[in-house]
């Protein structure tokens, strides 16, 4: 009997994934170990190794398919002593190539229709499909919701026993809840469909070049959207003088010796972690079950990347030397542009800074990066008049707007987070206290 | 000297606090259980199981008197209300026996006194025990759980006083058997004691405030109830009020308001069964978190009180008041402290409720009126006890299965029933709701004939009008 290779799940929350490159070809003899594909998730890709050794059979989806759901069949693998007959006794269903189109390959032409409500899900009776694994539980009565809602079940996490998608999980997936059950299910796993006025084509519409999106463009719009549409943001803004900070980063890169470099935002991610630790309150998120409030504050730091935009985390921000921040923000960084971030080096920060002084920007509010429960904006450090003991003075600021999830993070939470920040940033030795 | 420091110590041993206490022991915890008065608390004792028994008596009696619809003679049929009550405490004395033996085995240790709160500190609180006035124990534990039940309302004026005026108390353990009786409300409690009494040859009379006797049930069920207790010989007022009770030396006058009018009735004894209240008193909860509303200690959806580390589960925390919802809140406060992960809240729509009168009540979810009020389309579906075979062999064909669905989903959202041995089978649609089945499972399920049970499948087929028998 061939073995089966299938789509892996890479992170908690894929539930599909973009089949990049193939490094091997029909025919091909493997052993386990060797890096067989590429898979692009929503947040990076990876190299997929096989696991058993033999001769590649069929590759069954090809090269550039997206979409690919966790555990389909990707190809088969004779084992010793079998031949291309044996590939046949693969039922058919599992082993024909999905049924997913790949989306037109370069755009051309008219823009790409709303996902179009996934095809119609498992009968109410599941085949019995054999040894894959990937059934997917779910009570009776969350399979004809969900069939009636035309929402695919295999994209949803179950919250009923043994992860069984129940009635609840559907209703969540409907937008009825406000939250999903974990933080990882607070992920959509199945977006509304976006409302039509963007599927159609606008009247007197210029040419354009159509950009299939990726999925990372995806899951920057599901989440963004929903952090947007679901969580009651509000702002609050404050300055700070960065004189200090920038004299004691000058101090220290000047004795360096080659062995770090650092950077403002650096010091940025230090004077949040030793921020929260003072203001613990904000180093929180809401669910439906409690307010979480985290013991240790992971920070994530958002990173720009060409293919959009990624938030590895600091972990335990405040307790760590800037030496060690930065050579590691530096590490994460570079990882996160070649789109070779681990899931644990992204997923699970709880707090973020996204820090758009580089690019002159002087101020802006962001989005919080669910479930997170609020992110601080950093602007660009310049010199501005300011008025100090009643007479006009030159400055140096910087302004930085905290976004908060008022559900866990009141005014006076937020206000006491950034006066605590403030008192780092204008006095930076306070951070080795 | 007793170890006096524990993980869980449980005020009340009821079927809320003994439940929880030896699921936390299964989970590793070292637990204690304070009971002030009964291992078992009231449900053991003077609650579920001693009423049960004497319900059988009852039942037993009645068949004896229809012997001869079945070809059998019995002569001279007759009973000695001692021994029915000897009967019933042996039967509750048998189960809290049971629960010292079950608490035993899973190495938890039993207080003997009265528990409250006293003070230290999160993590550490402290818990007193008295007994008698004297102190016996101080405790301490990360984690208390209030499990002191509740116990009968009273209304201004018609307090009871145990010897003409009952409580369910007095009602369980008679002296004699009454040859008239007033039961002041018609809940579960109070129709158990007027069907009893009513089946060992009372005059029963039943005061009800609102327009219907069972208020909790299905409104079709509170009617089929009361033209069969009519037909009994009881006597139903609805919409009717219990103004003043004048007791003399062996009977009492109650005066009783229906719509305008005014009229007397005087009894033997009474049994006031108008609802419960919590035991929220002189349990150390002054000055702390824990916060109370109508005599309920208030808690989240895990039992959780106001106070960290402070828990409430059962009868206390407020209705349904149901023993299995009580064990059932324990092992969800229990597990959750543990941080288990498969623990869900309590669906309050998947708790049945059974009232063992004759004939039997029981019901799961949601009643057909307010699954009209939460905005639901619904199907109904009905079978009457008539058209099955077993309820005609068995000589029961009074009754018949409700059952209401979702029209658009097929949810099943409630089922009603009353007749013949209902309290055993409403736990197949108990099932079926917690698995949240459909119509469509429901009717694909087989039930054996002949049985009861062909009904509920009967009523599932009705509601999309495919019932074979009727």
């Amino acid at each position: 009997m061939p073995i089966k290779i299938l789509m892996p799940a890479l992170s908690p929350t894929m539930t599909e994934g973009n089949l990049a490159k193939w490094h091997v070809k029909e025919g091909d003899e493997v052993s386990a170990g060797d890096v067989i594909a590429e898979i692009e998730t929503d947040k990076a890709t990876m190299e997929v190794e096989a696991v058993d050794e033999g001769k590649v059979g069929r590759i069954v989806v090809p090269e550039g398919r997206e979409g690919v759901p966790v555990n389909d069949v990707i190809a088969l693998l004779l084992e010793d002593g079998e031949d291309a007959g044996a590939l046949e006794s693969v039922s058919g269903a599992d082993a024909a190539p999905s049924p997913n189109p790949a989306p037109a390959a370069n755009g051309q032409g008219r823009p790409a229709p709303s996902p179009a409500p996934p095809p119609e899900p498992a009968p109410a009776a599941p085949a019995a499909d054999g040894d894959n694994g990937a059934r997917q539980f779910a009570s009776p009565l969350a399979r004809r919701m969900a069939r009636q809602a035309g929402l695919d079940l295999s994209a949803l996490r179950g919250s009923g026993p043994h992860g069984r998608v129940v009635k609840r999980d559907i209703e969540m997936a409907l937008g009825g809840g406000a939250s999903a059950v974990s933080a990882l299910a607070a992920a959509p796993a199945t977006p509304p469909p976006p409302p039509a006025v963007f599927a159609e084509a606008q009247p007197f519409e210029p040419e354009f070049e159509l950009r299939p999106l990726n999925s990372m463009r995806r899951t920057i719009a599901q989440r963004l959207t929903r952090a947007k549409q679901t969580i009651p943001h509000f702002y609050m803004t404050v300055d700070c003088e960065i004189e200090a900070l920038l004299a004691l980063r000058r101090t220290l890169n000047g004795k360096a010796d080659g062995a770090y470099k650092l950077s403002v935002n650096d010091l940025i991610i230090k004077a949040c972690g030793v921020a929260l630790r003072k203001a613990p309150a904000a180093n929180a998120s809401f669910s439906d079950e409690g307010i979480k409030l985290y013991k240790s504050a992971d920070v994530s730091v958002a990173v720009a990347i060409d293919s959009g935009l990624i938030t590895p985390v600091i972990r335990d921000a405040g307790n760590k030397g800037l030496e060690t921040i930065s050579n590691e923000m530096k590490d994460l960084a570079s990882r996160a542009r070649e789109g070779k971030l681990q899931p644990e080096e992204y997923m699970g920060g709880t707090f973020s800074i996204s820090n758009l002084g580089m690019f002159g920007i002087r101020q802006f509010d962001a989005v919080i990066n669910p479930p997170q429960g609020a992110i601080l904006a950093i602007g660009a450090g310049e010199q501005r008049p300011v008025v100090k003991d009643g007479a006009l003075a030159v400055a140096t600021l910087m302004t930085c707007t905290l976004s908060c999830d008022h559900r866990v993070v009141d005014g006076a939470v937020g206000a006491e987070f950034l006066a605590a920040f403030k008192d780092m940033i204008e006095d930076p030795l306070n951070m080795l206290l | 000297m007793a170890d006096t420091s524990f993980d869980l110590v449980v005020i009340g041993s009821g079927p809320g606090g003994y439940v929880a206490a030896i699921r936390a022991s299964q989970l590793g915890m070292k637990s204690a259980v304070v009971e002030a008065e009964h291992l078992g608390g009231i449900c053991l004792n003077w609650g579920c199981i001693p009423t049960k028994a004497l319900l059988r008596s009852a039942e037993i009696y009645r068949y004896i008197q229809h012997a001869d619809d079945f070809g059998l003679s019995v002569k001279g049929a007759s009973f000695d209300v001692g021994k029915v009550v000897t009967r019933s405490r042996q039967v509750a004395k048998r189960l809290s026996d049971g629960v010292a033996y079950l608490l035993k085995k899973n190495e938890v240790t039993v207080f003997d006194g009265h528990g409250r709160l006293a003070g230290g500190s999160v993590g550490a609180r402290k818990i007193a025990v008295e007994k008698g006035g004297k102190a016996v124990a101080d405790l301490t534990a990360e984690h208390v759980i209030l499990a002191t039940g509740a116990r009968a309302r009273s209304l201004p004026g018609l307090e009871p006083d145990g010897k003409l005026v009952w409580t369910y108390k007095e009602a369980m353990a008679p002296d004699i058997m009454p040859k008239s009786l007033l039961v002041v409300g018609s809940g579960a409690i109070g129709i158990e004691f007027a069907s009893f009494f009513r089946t060992m040859g009372a005059e029963v009379t039943v005061v009800e405030v609102i327009d219907r006797i069972l208020p909790a049930e299905d409104e079709e069920v509170s009617a089929f109830a009361k033209k069969a207790f009519e037909k009994q010989g009881m006597r139903i007022l609805t919409g009717a009020t219990v103004k003043s009770l004048k007791k003399s030396a062996k009977s009492v006058t109650a005066t009783i308001g229906t719509g305008g009018e005014a009229s007397e009735l005087t009894v033997d004894r009474v049994v006031m069964a108008v609802g419960i209240v919590g035991n929220v008193e002189d349990i150390g909860i002054g000055g702390t978190e824990v916060a109370v509303d109508k005599n309920h200690i208030v808690v989240d959806e895990w039992l959780r009180t106001g106070e960290p580390g402070v828990y409430a589960i059962g009868d206390v925390v407020g209705p349904p008041w149901l023993a299995h919802k009580a064990s059932h809140e324990g092992v969800i406060c229990v597990e959750k402290i543990a941080g288990l992960n498969d623990v869900r809240p309590l669906d309050i729509s998947n708790v049945p409720g059974c009232t063992y009168c004759d004939p039997q009540v029981a019901s799961v979810g949601l009643t057909e009126a307010a699954a009209q009020a939460n905005g639901r389309k619904v199907r109904v579906g009905r079978f009457p006890f008539v058209g099955n075979g077993k309820a005609i062999a068995l000589g029961e064909p009074e009754g018949f299965i409700k059952t209401i669905f979702d029209a658009d989903t097929g949810e099943l959202l409630g089922a009603h029933m009353i007749g013949a041995e209902v309290t055993e089978l409403i736990q197949g649609y108990g099932i079926a709701k917690t698995l949240e089945t459909t119509e469509a499972e429901l009717m694909h399920s087989i039930f054996p004939h002949p049985t009861l049970s062909e009904m509920m499948h009967e009523s599932v087929l009705d509601a999309y009008g495919r019932a074979i028998h009727f």
